[in-house]
């Protein structure tokens, strides 16, 4: 009676489609979410207690029936509490936060890598062995995976509320976070970031598979060409091994294992070279010269993308001898196989 | 005459009562007149015309957005209108009503005559200060008639350096023109507290809104500084291409954000303080009482402003700083929290033992007590690091920064206004419609802003013209409290407009309050005092004001 039959329906229908609570897809989740009912708990109680002293006070001392106040100066005991008590709330807060944030932004050793380039209004999505995604990222349950992230233009940023992750996608530096999936299925991903026109339209699907159907999934959609194939491909047009021959008399350091070593540079300083290193040394390399060659490589600022990048990165990684770097240079055409780049072939 | 037992509020009788015919407001005629004012008390009044107006802009604004976010679908107006949308409502709401709107007004009107003194340090400043509020105005207004702009309120580059090309610079320009003017207001009032206070005004017999202005000040004038450097930056960066911000040409995206929270961060504080006290005032006259523990309330505000200026990294947790950094701002984050904790405990325990009465000016300031409690808590979750991580860039920080701002500052900012309109008019307004807007304004915010601490902790992205269905019935829910706020937002404009003319006469002291400025006739003379007042009690001495004002009752009798 009284409310309409189509506005009931129309209500019943919104409210069983309405979300309170995200899902917990992920490893992390349960601890953001218990480190969340905490605060809840603080603010509730925090509320419930101010408005517990305020109404109390309102009805013992309203002026109908306390008429006339009593100065009352302070009491430091008193204040000295309502220090102490929130300032050790507000510290358990900071601790348990911390130990979370730590936990959130150093990824596990044995964790898989993917690589994310944001860009006006998209994500890209890149899988070592080689599957390209728009828009949409397919990873297995029960496996650390590790996002090495970078943006093409402007700030973004990589949220999937479901697995409580997030982090900011910058220009020209990569960042990292990392998560373990727990639940199959289809969650949101969203640019958090104000990044322009499209920003509301910079949307993804994260879909979660049970380890076999992700098995299944990466053979169905590879592109043939894993991002080292696609580095040493790009190694070889852009002509870094005439440089970078490995040879006792070339002009260029030799590349072979340079990834996880640590490099004496011309300016004095040390440096251990990971994904940020290499980047910064093919974009910026008069910055980044090693000690005892001479600054005289020029700068790729503009001429590779932040995708190309990404494949001579891994191809670096994955380079542990020059020998075919040596070998694409005395025979004219480059070797370009599917089989592994990584050393299948030990001179 | 026996008094009614519910309210302190006392009226002249109204058949013989006169608003006197010799007041700030009467003592000149002519637009000129105005213009031309050194006078703080018209100062004052310039600027709440002002802001008020930008006020309405700024929450029309307001009101598109939640019309927009009705439905999930982009469907009411374009991306780029809606960004421009959520620009504007941010630039002029913080920039042009917030920053000034206590300090500015309130604080122009009251400071010096709390202090026993004549005017501000700088009279014509002062008017400069407003002149320049004015031109950053104009400026905000041509950028939107030709078209808008789309950065958001934070300006963040390389967005707005290098990718939109709509009115950076304007907009740039007009907050740098207004960021003077704060500087010279905090400027004014710093040199006013420190050498303008009358004969017996010890630091410690200053009322607590005197206090809180003084650490607003100190926050405006060192920090807006750096604002203008960051603004400054963009504008070079964006005509010249100078490469600061830009990692191509070795640069850093990620410095501007430093720069630009350096002062935004403290700027939060520019804003809440002086609205803290004004509830200071506010609770210690509806409860007849000294304000508990004054000392610690006093250094709690400076404490806030200090700390303030050494947190502003919390904005930045996920931005890929260093961890151990995060940490160190963190930890700060949580020792900031606790003088906010420290003030609204004194507010209640000054209750204890009062003689309460519950006028709209205390409606408001019981409603700040319980949104800024709940908005401050909340920055405790964002100040956790882990927590951040979840929560920052969702609705979850724009439900908190509104239950501080607009759940805290403007109900501080209401109840001030309505407590000190029968000084500044020298009428009374309605008493049961005012009563009536404070409860509607209680209600509609937390309609609008609670469902959308739930959307944040759904993920639901800030800034975002489209969302997914999902998320529509807390959308609605909010739309559905936005409209019953700007109700209550409304009403007050339109029956303080009405007691101007029809309001019954206030006298000299309505509320029976203890301040300085309760001492002398409603409207004030333009010198405020006819000989500067001897300050020989504390601050908030009922006492003092009974024993005062006994010879007048037995006299009238």
């Amino acid at each position: 009676m009284g409310i309409s039959p189509v506005l009931w329906q129309f209500l019943i229908k919104w409210l069983t489609n309405s979300a309170l609570f995200p899902p917990e897809a992920s490893t992390v989740a349960p601890w953001m979410d218990s480190l969340y009912f905490f605060l809840l708990g603080m603010t509730v109680t925090g509320v419930v207690l101010v408005g517990a002293i305020v109404t109390t006070f309102s009805l013992r001392y309203r002026r109908s029936v306390h008429p006339v106040a009593t100065q009352i100066e302070g009491s430091t005991l008193l204040e000295a509490t309502w220090t102490i008590i929130p300032l050790g709330i507000f510290l358990v807060a900071f601790v348990w936060g911390a130990l979370l944030y730590f936990r959130i932004y150093n990824p596990p050793v044995n964790s898989m890598n993917v690589y994310i380039v944001g860009k006006q209004w998209m994500w890209k999505a890149e899988h070592p062995g080689g599957q390209h995604e728009i828009n949409a990222l397919h990873v297995p349950t029960g496996q650390p995976i590790q996002l090495t992230m970078i943006s093409q233009d402007v700030f973004h940023s990589f949220s999937i509320p479901a697995f409580r992750i997030k982090r900011e996608v910058i220009p020209g530096r990569y960042s990292t976070v990392w998560f373990e999936a727990t639940t199959p299925g289809e969650y949101h991903l969203f640019c958090t970031q104000y990044c322009g026109t499209n920003h509301s339209q910079m949307i993804g699907t994260i879909t979660v598979l049970s380890p076999d159907d992700y098995k299944k999934w990466t053979e169905e959609s590879t592109s043939g060409m894993s991002l080292a194939q696609n580095g040493e491909r790009l190694f070889a047009s852009m002509g870094c091994n005439a440089c970078h021959s490995g040879n006792a008399a070339a002009r260029g350091p030799s590349l072979a294992g340079v990834y996880g070593s640590t490099l004496q540079l011309t300016n004095g300083s040390q440096v251990q070279v990971n994904d940020a290193y290499l980047r910064d040394a093919i974009l910026n390399p008069s910055e980044h010269v090693t000690a005892g060659y001479a600054p005289i490589m020029p700068t790729y600022q503009g001429q590779i993308s932040e995708d190309g990048l990404i494949d001579l990165v891994e191809y670096l990684k994955t380079l542990d001898s020059n020998y075919r770097v040596q070998q694409t240079l005395t025979t004219s055409e480059a070797d370009q196989a599917a089989h592994p780049a990584s050393g299948a072939v030990k001179p | 005459m026996s008094e009614p037992d519910n309210t302190i509020l006392r009226l002249p009788d109204q058949s013989t009562a006169r608003v006197p015919k010799k007041n700030f407001i009467t003592a000149e005629d002519g637009l000129l007149s105005w213009l031309l004012t050194g006078d703080h008390k018209r100062i004052a009044m310039l600027y709440l015309i002002s802001i008020t107006v930008f006020f309405f802009i700024g929450g029309a604004f307001a009101g598109l957005i939640r019309l927009e976010l009705l439905t999930p679908q982009p469907d009411l107006v374009a991306s780029d209108t809606y960004n421009k949308f959520f620009t504007m409502h941010g630039v002029i709401m913080v920039f042009l009503f917030l920053v000034p709107s206590v300090p500015a007004t309130l604080g122009n009107f009251l400071m010096p005559i709390m202090l026993g003194a004549r005017d501000l340090a700088f009279p014509k400043i002062n008017l400069l200060s407003w002149y320049l509020y004015v031109v950053g105005g104009i400026m905000v207004l041509t950028t939107m008639v030709l078209g808008g702009v789309d950065t958001g309120w934070t300006f963040t580059t390389p967005l707005s350096t290098h990718y939109l090309n709509t009115h950076v610079v304007t907009t740039g320009l007009a907050v740098f023109v207004a960021g003077f003017s704060s500087i010279f207001t905090g400027l004014n009032f710093i040199v006013t507290i420190h050498r303008m206070r009358c004969p017996g005004m010890t630091w410690f017999r200053m009322p607590l809104f005197v206090w809180s202005h003084y650490a607003a000040s100190i926050l405006m004038v060192l920090g807006t500084p750096v604002l203008a450097i960051a603004i400054v930056l963009v504008m070079l960066e964006r005509l010249f291409g100078i490469g600061v911000f830009d990692p191509t040409k070795g640069g850093d995206p990620l410095l501007f954000q430093h720069l630009f929270w350096f002062y935004s961060h403290p700027a939060v504080y520019i804003m809440i303080l002086p609205g803290m006290g004004v509830i200071s005032e506010v609770i210690s006259t509806f409860s007849r009482k000294r304000v508990f523990g004054y000392t610690a309330v006093a250094f709690s505000s400076v404490a806030i402003a200090l700390f303030g200026f050494f947190v502003w990294e919390h904005h930045m947790f996920i931005m890929g700083v260093s961890n151990y950094s995060a940490l160190v701002f963190s930890l700060l984050t949580m020792l900031v929290a606790v003088p906010s904790a420290i003030k609204i405990f004194n507010w209640s325990f000054t209750l204890q033992q009062g003689s309460i009465t519950f006028e709209t000016p205390m409606l408001y300031a019981f409603g700040f007590m319980g949104l800024f409690t709940i908005g401050g808590l909340t920055g405790v979750y964002l100040g956790s690091l882990g927590m951040d991580i979840h929560l920052t860039e969702t609705y979850f920080i724009v439900a908190h920064f509104h239950f501080v701002m607009v759940g805290g500052m403007l109900m501080a900012f209401l109840a001030g206004v309505h407590f000190w309109w029968p000084k500044m008019t020298g009428r009374m307004y309605p008493e049961t419609l005012s009563k009536m807007a404070a409860v509607i304004t209680f209600i509609g915010f937390n309609l609008t802003f609670l469902p959308q601490f739930i959307l944040g902790y759904l993920g639901m992205p800030r800034r975002y013209h489209a969302y997914p269905p999902e998320f529509q019935i807390l959308n609605v829910l909010s739309t559905a409290g936005a409209t019953v706020l700007g109700i209550g937002y409304m009403l007050p404009i339109l029956y303080l407009a009405w007691s101007l003319k029809y309001g019954p006469v206030a006298g000299d002291n309505p509320w029976q309050a203890t301040g300085l400025e309760w001492q002398i006739q409603s409207p004030p003379l333009t010198e405020n005092f006819t000989e500067i007042p001897i300050m020989d009690h504390e601050a908030y001495d009922y006492d003092w004001l009974e024993h005062k004002t006994k010879p007048e009752v037995t006299t009238v009798g």
